[in-house]
């Protein structure tokens, strides 16, 4: 029942400073179809969907909505002729109804100006009633109140009120279980018996086969395939990655460099991740990999006690230990760089040597004096910033004038001054230009040689496989795949978008 | 060197400039009994400001130090009633209890989640009530001299300076121990380091609920401090420490404190105490009634924060 073109992009132009977001990219929908976009992090996929939305309007390029030129200035433009995105952050209110949820902003009224609550329930329950009787909610339920997927079913009827020909979903599955995953594509396969055309990112390749008329795969900013069907999944994922990885990395470990394991977990859980067994090696880098939310980022928080396993047991050198705060597990000998560096690393307003200072501080006693805590002395962290190479006008300057890569570099010397036995780099070069990534990427190696076990998490995966020994694979909170050094993208993207399928079916 | 001069806090050139104003319109502040007075009846706001600046930094607001300053006046001369042999005793009890209203103050904050501006609030109105409820609303009981000493006596007779009040000498130790403690330990640099950014903080081993207590204790301890100086010049009254906490705030943001935390010393904190003092002398030299310096204190304080920022944005901070 495939119809009619419905909205036409073609040659996409979307500069940001310093970076060409979107490259001539040419981009269609027809009635009646799903057109899954799919790509890597960062490949352009969601800045695409804000230039047809008018969050950001295109350099170069044009628009074509039913035939008609458009240059939507505002997303408010766009939801008006028929284009709705449904972004992975919802935009509902917890604490009004559903209905009032789907009227948001255009409220129908009666005379003087009083609400007309009726027209908002019947309303809301004709949308509702196009699901037929899966919502399992009404009008007058409060947002607050429903799970997930029940929230997405109101963004959902939000764009159905609105009548919207073309849906955008972005990653819709991301938080959602396996019943509400079906629940989902049913809604889906209903939508396009209705003859509204949806685009459908993601990069889950079941997701692709389940639902997907077409594949466009968009890469660095440019189309890198168009499929009028949906081919092999090999032939996505090659498209998806296929870059190679130059001498941008450090060599990896000789054998002899690999110790004894420094850190192992049997059976560690919680909410978010189960049955990890994990030995992490002296000497050893062990990179992670998976799709976003597969329990990467909690593996690493659990390790490092921000949010404890509730089950299973760590040792550190073969001593039992309990990692329920930061401070434990930094005690026993962890460390972790978090992944949002500003948020989580830096005290903007400190110096550089006060960044660097702060975790020989927290370790010393509380009257001690600052600049010679026992595990390091002001002029010990001063050589740990010249041996990084840290460049800064002055160490006794606030260290927000630093730029990424220097702060990172300060956070790394924070951790050094306690001399931990396990690393953890959470997203190590997020946010950092080209040329101190090799910095920090040999920084993270010579840590290993050191006798450190250094673990990896990016969301970057030519970065994994470039400076891991070993690519430890996690889909659904738990670890799947294991590959040595040398491992190609496209294994490592099958295993950790394939799982699901294996889980499935063994 | 002018670099140097650029980075100088602003509030001691306005300290300059006041203390000059003063000196002009009347000599009698350059004499010793005229400058140690004045420093004594700044040494009260001096100690609160410098242990409100404990929370500023941590990140939060003390509002009950002026309600704990009236509770241990009244308490103090409830408890005492004019026997001179009780005093030491009154004296720990009353600094006991500064250390329980801090340690209140921070649970409440690290294990409630109740924002820091919403605990102490909480805490003013109930030692208000206690203290209203203890001396039925009228001042009762008499402070005996002993007690009195610290905010009333003067040394005499000494070279060069004549006269010293006790009540300074009170102010220069408890001041250098606060200073000492915010500058010249590890305990000083995790309390800004939690006020600058709690998360990062926390996870580079931080510890945050201790942090806090001690910074709340510093600030309750400091208000017990305060209050037996200001019983021993200004007597016992049911209103004595009104409006003090709010004093303490604007002196510390006057010296430059970052208000949420992160940034302030102090140094400038005393600094800003005594241009508040001064600017309060000033206006009663000039022969301003009371409430006008209600009028200026308001303005003072939003003046201070409006430069501060303004500072910041031009230095890049």
């Amino acid at each position: 029942m495939i119809g009619d073109v419905i909205f036409e992009m073609k040659g996409i132009t979307k500069v940001f400073p310093g970076i060409k977001a979107l490259d001539a990219v040419s981009f269609s929908a027809r009635s009646g179809e799903v057109h899954a976009l799919v790509g890597e992090n960062g490949a352009g996929k969601s800045t695409l969907m804000k230039v047809l939305s008018g969050v950001y309007q295109a350099e170069e390029g044009d628009i074509y909505l039913r035939g008609q030129k458009v240059r939507f200035q505002h997303p408010l433009e766009s939801l008006a002729q028929g284009v709705s995105v449904i972004y992975q952050e919802f935009s509902l209110l917890p604490d009004r109804t559903v209905a009032e949820n789907i009227f948001l902003g255009r409220e129908p009224a009666r005379r003087w100006g009083l609400l007309d609550t009726q027209r908002m329930q019947s309303e809301t329950q004709e949308v509702l009633s196009l699901f037929g009787d899966r919502h399992r909610f009404g009008p007058e339920t409060l947002v607050g109140e429903l799970d997930v997927a029940q929230q997405q079913m109101v963004e959902i009827a939000k764009a159905l009120s609105l009548n919207a020909q073309v849906i955008v979903m972005d990653e819709p599955t991301a938080a959602l279980n396996d019943t509400e995953c079906d629940l989902l594509f049913q809604l889906v396969d209903d939508l396009r018996g209705q003859g509204r055309s949806i685009v459908y990112i993601t990069h889950r390749m079941r997701e692709i086969r389940r639902l997907a008329d077409r594949v466009t795969v968009i890469k660095d900013g440019k189309v890198a395939a168009a499929f009028d069907d949906v081919p092999e999944t090999g032939q996505i994922v090659e498209a998806m990655v296929g870059r190679d990885i130059g001498q941008f990395y450090p060599e990896p470990a000789t054998p002899d460099e690999v110790g004894e394991a420094v850190l192992t977990v049997r059976g560690g859980g919680n909410d978010r991740i189960f049955d990890i067994d994990l030995d992490l090696r002296a000497g050893q880098i062990t990179g992670f990999a998976g799709v976003q939310g597969a329990g990467r980022t909690a593996l690493a928080l659990a390790l490092f006690g921000v949010e404890p396993f509730d089950t299973g047991a760590v040792t550190v050198e073969g001593n039992p230990v309990s990692l329920t705060t930061p401070r434990r597990a930094a005690r026993a000998g962890i460390a972790m760089l978090p992944g949002d560096r500003k948020a989580e690393g830096l005290m903007l307003m400190q110096t550089v040597r006060d960044n660097g200072m702060i975790s020989a501080r927290a370790f010393s006693t509380a009257l001690g004096a600052p600049d010679n805590t026992p595990m390091t002395t002001l002029d010990q962290m001063d050589q740990f910033f010249d041996a990084f190479d840290l460049r800064a006008a002055s160490y006794d300057v606030e260290i927000q004038s630093l730029s990424g890569g220097n702060q990172q570099k300060a956070i790394v010397a924070r951790w050094l001054s306690l001399a931990p036995k396990v690393l953890i780099f959470v997203e190590p070069t997020r946010g950092i230009d080209v040329n101190t990534k090799a910095g920090i990427y040999a920084q993270m190696r010579k840590l290993a040689q050191e006798g450190a076990a250094v673990m990896a998490i990016s969301s970057d995966l030519p970065e994994v496989l470039g400076i891991s020994d070993r690519v430890l694979v996690m889909s659904d909170g738990k670890i799947v795949a294991e590959f040595g050094y040398g491992a190609s993208e496209a294994e490592v993207m099958h295993a950790a978008t394939e799982a699901h399928l294996e889980l499935e079916t063994s | 060197m002018m670099p140097r001069l650029k980075q100088m806090n602003p509030v001691f050139l306005v300290l300059i400039l006041l203390f000059a104003a003063i000196a002009i319109l009347s000599p009698y502040f350059l004499q010793p009994a005229g400058y140690m007075n004045f420093l004594k009846r700044a040494a009260p706001i001096a100690i609160l400001a410098v242990g409100q600046l404990y929370v500023i930094n941590s990140g939060g607001f003390d509002l009950s130090a002026g309600a704990l300053v009236t509770l241990t006046v009244i308490g103090s001369s409830i408890l005492l009633d004019g026997d001179a042999s009780a005093t030491w005793w009154v004296i720990i009890v009353m600094l006991g209890a500064g250390v329980i209203v801090g340690v209140a103050n921070a649970l409440v904050v690290s294990w409630l989640k109740v924002p820091s501006i919403i605990a102490t609030l909480g805490m003013m109105i109930t030692l208000s009530g206690i203290a209203l409820t203890w001396s039925g609303g009228a001042p009762r009981g008499y402070l005996p001299e002993n007690f009195r000493f610290f905010g009333r006596y003067l040394i005499k007779d000494l070279p060069l300076i004549k006269i010293l009040p006790v009540a300074v000498i009170v102010m220069v130790v408890v001041c250098a121990a606060m200073w000492w403690l915010m500058h010249r330990t590890n305990y000083g640099k995790r309390l800004v380091a939690m006020g600058d950014n709690p998360k990062a903080a926390m996870l580079a081993g931080v510890p945050l609920t201790e942090t806090r207590i001690v910074a709340f204790v510093m600030s309750s301890v400091s208000a017990v401090i305060a209050g037996i100086l200001l019983g021993g010049f200004a007597g016992v009254s049911t209103d004595v420490g009104v409006g003090l906490e709010l004093q303490a705030i604007t002196a510390a943001v006057i010296g430059g404190a970052q208000l949420l935390g992160g940034r302030g010393t102090v140094g400038a904190t005393i600094a800003g105490a005594l241009v508040l003092q001064a600017m309060f002398t000033l206006l009663n030299i000039l022969g301003f009634p009371k409430p006008v310096r209600d009028v200026v204190q308001g303005l003072i304080l939003i003046s201070a924060v409006v430069i501060a920022g303004y500072r910041r944005r031009r230095s890049g901070g």
